[in-house]
């Protein structure tokens, strides 16, 4: 069973009107702090889960969101349908701000975007038969007079997304279906009602291998035969490459990379994008592990790193990407992690004063301890920067200097990235910013 | 070989989607009684067993008492006489008043098991609403919904139930539904609890996230969503609280509260009358009376816990069936030789 | 006899703990015939119906398959880790001992310093109310109690710098770390006791690309640092591609073909092994693939070859009979399409026609 992707003329794919634009959107969300932080007082943090992003929808391509856990993707899936209130910005769609539109003239627009969910297993109502789920939606949007115009639509909906012979399914409970069924009974209440916009929230990440074709075969069709758009949300890359149009790549609740998928995938310009890619595991056995991944991990979004987000991770990050005194610590954490627990032992007294550090410092006081000289610590430093010169953080530092009793390191200023446009693609990272570009 | 004829596929009409429905609260019935095993089984068993004879008593009690609840005489005009021993005449002896204990026992049942059932309904009906919108709606609703549920679950249950029946009395007069109502003050946060507590992690799941990506309203998503969801560990509250209603109507009768001896016949005011008399060595007005309330919430009980070791998934013991695997036979034998 | 070069070509250099003992010369697990079966309402489920391999030392065997191979019930089978009501035949031989028939107090015993497990979700195994400093001091102390206070912070450190993990986090608790980290810790943890042998199920399946790589790089760095065997069980071939020396596919409680991860994937023997590496969408992927059907029912497998109702290439007598294990070149593979061809019966290499096989249920 084969389906290759047809070579759809490149004018159909591309072209379209604007179905729906996003202007500065941004979703912020207040952390509830802990009970006895509520007593004392204190405000909580304050996690910017998406945090301004700006894309164009185009009616009829498939627009994939792409990007790991925290990057803001789910977020900003549900915000374009209402189901999340944007903090600041616009979603613009039929003329109308949806982002501003009260809860119940968003209800009638739901009928035009819908969703399909990651997880089959919970996105049905475990106690409604298939025939109830799935027709609810009419019900709710008064498209059907009576339960027999309700009946059948669904069957019709079940024909179309293959749960055939529909009669058998109609009186089916969730539990008595397989995690491939329920996905398609989740895409057929999606469908039913005739949308325009379909999100699709990893719909596939949850069934078997030979499983997954199959339901993206069949979005693929529904696609053609009902004209939708699609965004399709996944961390995984090598299913973006061969469903999505075009791709946003997203890391921390922005867009770091946006454009075609085929020029996304052979030429990726975000250090992020790079990565990503090589990571993919590839069951070519011929490819090998990659050596150069970025170090570290996602860090926490209610305390983003300055700058650029990706910037601690990043194997070419330079001056302007947004050093702080935190890179500073985790530069001395790696240092450990290589020299052993001597090393730790003796040189952690030394930099006590980074443990506390709050975010966002470009410059960094370390008082010298009590019987310590600031001597010792430059030497610190320097023998530091020594043992791994290549470690993005020095092309940060601008200097190092003992100042009464401590020693101060200072870092280049930080700046936000802006997307940048290169070829068709969108890229927000210095190292494409003609103004702030490294010397060649 | 000749192509077999497959029949043509017809479009058959599938079965009304109600009578499946209905099939299937059936089924979700029966079972807890199918699968229940060991100790569980024997306590579901029994309890249903004594319940069900109880309610029978009660659902009969004009055919199975022979005299009325506040009759001291025959038809004919004979006094029965106080204090008769149990015997041919009377089962369960007669009372200092001269009423025949056995009919009080059987209009006791019905007594009970009315007010019980009616006090059930009510505060499953408060209970559950409450719960589901304030787990919810949230914010100021639910904190205060909160507030006034945990001041009642505070309160110690007979006094509660005692000052709303006293309250009620003014009103409403000294019948089956002033205990009922007062019962039902005593037992509704329990159920608010439960049901708004599975509201507030069942509101969190995609499906209901699903609800409303389709546009459904609050109502809706609250009654087709929610509902059918959140009240799976009700019918083992409500059984426990029954027995625990049984006792407290008694106790209520006991101090002279809730029914009035005028309205129906009642096992606590029984036992209170029964307190001079054991002195006097008369035992049959006490102990009938006393065993009869001990009985139903001991079948009550036992339902309940039946159903908890059964039907909660928590504590759910499934049962082991034995598997035997058989030895290979050569000609399954599938392995190279080694 | 398994070919011994078919294991892994990396030079190993042995790091022994004192429990471990001398280094053994043949396979740290050989394991024949082994079937684990469960009790239900409509008959025994044969979530584990004959599986055989082996496991050498120092070397990565992938068990993969997808939801309901029973490439999970196996894993935990090997450690004694099923729940109550499974039965287990067959033979598992770790060392002397057979992991099987051996009492609970004896696998106990041998959980730790010679049996290491990894589950897919760390946090069930980190103790929330623990310091990380804390789970090793315990793992350390249980199994190895002649070690110093000083001794056990040096080999906690040592396990977690090999990691990645800097000593700064050493009185960190579990909640502290992500997701990545404390998978990494999870795995320190396994491995601070030097065991001869780890089950890790789904080790990355919960993580993000990135770290899943890390992960991945870590475990591939380890084989040629310790003398661990590792069984990595998934249902993502392209980490078995990583991270693996040898694989084993699962369909429905059987292993279908085995053998070197190169050899499997450029060139895969099984049937069941070729569809799955052309359903897997890679990003080289040109056209959508997928098996027809379902998984099988495990409590009436179908009769003869399990994957027969679903085989593009079945013929007749894949429903008739169980295929023999044949070996072709360094792999092991169940098919007739390899079979003894002596043993099948005259018209047996006829194509299955679909009509006789059944309605197939579909997914």
């Amino acid at each position: 069973m084969s389906t290759s992707r047809e070579a759809l003329p490149v004018a159909e794919r591309v072209a379209g009107d604007t179905l729906m634009e996003l202007r500065d959107v941004e979703v912020h969300f207040q952390l509830r702090t802990s009970a006895l932080a509520r007593l004392i007082g204190g405000a909580g943090a304050t996690v910017k889960a998406v945090d301004g992003v700006n894309l164009t929808l185009r009616r009829g391509e498939v627009l994939g969101l792409v990007g790991e856990s925290g990057s803001g993707k789910t977020t900003l899936g549900r915000a374009l349908l209402g189901l999340v209130r944007p903090t600041s910005g616009a979603i613009r769609y039929a003329g109308q701000d949806i982002g501003r539109l009260p809860e119940r003239k968003l209800r009638r627009l739901r009928r035009k975007l819908q969703m399909v969910f990651q997880d089959p297993h919970a996105a049905l109502n475990p106690s409604m038969d298939l025939q109830t789920a799935i027709g609810h939606p009419l019900r709710i949007q008064k498209l059907v007079r009576n339960r027999a115009e309700e009946r059948a639509r669904v069957v019709e909906a079940l024909e179309r997304v293959g749960l055939t012979p529909p009669e058998q399914f109609l009186t089916k409970l969730p539990a008595e279906l397989s995690g491939g069924q329920k996905q398609r009974a989740v895409i057929a209440r999606a469908i039913i009602c005739g949308p325009e916009l379909l999100v699709a929230d990893e719909p596939i990440s949850m069934l078997d291998m030979s499983v997954r074709a199959r339901v993206l075969e069949l979005m693929l069709e529904l696609k053609r035969d009902m004209d939708l758009t699609y965004v399709y949300i996944t961390h995984d890359l090598a299913t973006a490459k061969f469903f999505c149009d075009r791709v946003a790549i997203m890391y921390l609740g922005r867009v770091v990379e946006v454009g075609p998928t085929d020029q996304i995938f052979s030429d990726p310009k975000h250090p992020y994008t790079r990565a990503l890619l090589a990571a993919v595991p590839d069951p070519d056995p011929e490819r090998q592990v990659p050596r150069d991944l970025p170090r570290g991990e996602i860090p926490d979004a209610a305390a983003p790193p300055h700058g650029c987000a990706f910037h601690p991770r990043c194997p070419k990050a330079f001056a302007p990407c947004g050093w702080e005194a935190r890179d500073l610590r985790a530069m001395f954490e790696r240092r450990w992690v290589r020299l052993g627990e001597e090393a730790y032992a003796e040189e952690a007294p030394l930099v006590s004063a980074l443990d506390g550090v709050d975010p966002g410092q470009e410059e960094a006081r370390l008082p010298v301890p009590s019987g310590r000289t600031a001597e010792e610590l430059v030497r610190l430093f320097d023998a530091a920067r020594q043992e791994a010169p290549d470690d993005p953080i020095w092309r940060g530092v601008a200097r190092v200097a003992a100042e009464d009793g401590a020693v101060v390191v200072r870092f280049h200023t930080g700046v936000d990235p802006a997307p940048v446009p290169v070829d068709q693609v969108s890229v927000a990272c210095h190292l494409y910013d003609p103004r702030l570009r490294p010397p060649a | 070989m000749a192509t077999p004829t497959v029949p043509p596929p017809t479009l058959v009409v599938a079965p009304t989607t109600g009578r499946t429905r209905l099939r299937r609260v059936l089924r979700g019935i029966v079972r807890p009684l199918r699968e229940s095993h060991g100790v569980a089984r024997f306590m579901l068993v029994t309890g249903l067993a004594v319940t069900l004879l109880m309610v029978g008593l009660a659902a009969f009690a004009p055919v199975v008492a022979p005299y009325g609840f506040n009759q001291v005489a025959d038809a004919d005009g004979t006094r029965f006489g106080n204090h008769v021993p149990p015997g041919a005449d009377h089962w369960f002896g007669t009372s200092v008043q001269g009423l025949d204990v056995f009919s009080r026992v059987v209009w006791g049942a019905r007594t009970a098991v009315a007010v019980v059932l009616l006090a059930l309904a009510f505060s499953l009906f408060i209970g559950v609403l409450l719960g589901i919108v304030a787990g919810f709606v949230g914010r100021w609703l639910d904190r205060a919904l909160v507030l006034v549920m945990d001041a009642l679950y505070a309160l110690p249950a007979l006094l509660l139930a005692i000052v709303v029946a006293f309250l009620l009395s003014e009103y409403v007069g000294g019948g089956v539904t002033t205990a009922a109502l007062a019962i039902t003050a005593v037992y509704v946060p329990q159920y608010f609890r439960v049901v708004r507590a599975a509201t507030v992690s069942a509101k969190e799941q995609t499906y209901v996230e699903a609800a409303r990506a389709m546009g459904a309203g609050p109502v809706t998503i609250m009654s087709r969503y929610l509902l059918g969801n959140v009240v799976h560990s009700v019918p083992v509250i409500a059984t426990l609280n029954a027995a625990d209603a049984i006792l407290t109507l008694a106790g209520l009768g006991f101090l002279g509260y809730g029914i009035q001896p005028t309205e129906a016949a009642e096992w606590g005011y029984d036992l209170q009358r029964a307190i001079s008399d054991a002195g006097a060595g008369i035992w049959w007005t006490g102990l009938f009376p006393g065993a009869a309330i001990v009985l139903l919430v001991l079948g009550l009980t036992l339902v309940g816990e039946g159903l908890n070791e059964t039907t909660n998934p928590a504590i759910r013991v499934r049962r082991l069936l034995p598997v035997t695997i058989p030895r290979r036979l050569p000609e399954q034998d599938g392995e190279e030789t080694r | 006899m398994t070919d011994p070069s078919s294991r892994s070509r990396v030079e190993v250099r042995p790091v022994r703990g004192p429990a471990a003992g001398p280094p053994p010369s043949g396979p740290v697990l050989t394991v024949r015939d082994l079937r684990v079966w469960y009790g239900t309402e409509s008959g025994p489920v044969r979530a584990v119906d004959g599986v055989s391999f082996e496991l050498w030392p120092g070397e990565t065997l992938g068990l993969v398959g997808e939801s309901g191979c029973g490439k999970s019930t196996l894993g935990r089978g090997l450690l004694g880790l099923l729940p109550a009501g499974a039965k287990v035949a067959g033979s598992a031989r770790y060392r002397d001992t057979d992991l099987v028939t051996a009492k609970p107090r004896e696998i106990r015993a041998l959980r730790g310093p010679h049996l290491g497990l990894i589950f897919q979700e760390p946090l069930t195994r980190l103790n929330p109310l623990l310091r990380i400093s804390d789970h090793f001091e315990e793992a350390l102390r249980a199994h190895e109690p002649d070690l110093s206070d000083e001794e056990i912070r040096r080999r906690a450190l040592e396990a977690l710098r090999s990691m990645g993990i800097p000593p700064t986090r050493y009185r960190a608790y579990p909640h502290e770390f992500s997701g990545g980290m404390r998978q990494r810790i999870m795995i320190a943890l396994a491995l601070v006791l030097r065991p001869s042998f780890v089950v890790a199920d789904e080790p990355t399946t919960a993580l993000d690309v990135l770290v899943e790589a890390q992960i991945i790089r870590i475990l591939a760095d380890l084989r040629r640092n310790y003398d661990t065997a590792l069984l990595f069980i998934t249902h993502n071939l392209g980490i078995v591609a990583e991270a693996c020396d040898r694989v084993a596919v699962m369909y429905a409680g059987r292993i279908v073909e085995q053998g070197p991860v190169r050899d499997v994937f450029a060139r895969p023997q099984h049937p069941y092994t070729r569809e799955l590496l052309r359903s897997t969408i890679s990003l080289s992927t040109t056209g959508l693939h997928y098996i027809p059907g379902a998984p099988p029912d495990l409590v009436q497998p179908p009769s003869g070859c399990r994957f027969h109702p679903r085989c593009p290439q079945a013929m007749r007598v894949c429903r008739e009979r169980f295929p023999r294990a044949t070996t072709v070149g360094e792999q092991r593979v169940e098919c007739w399409l390899h079979g003894p061809r002596e043993l099948i019966p005259d018209g047996g290499d006829e194509p299955l026609v679909r009509e006789e096989a059944g309605v197939v249920d579909e997914s």
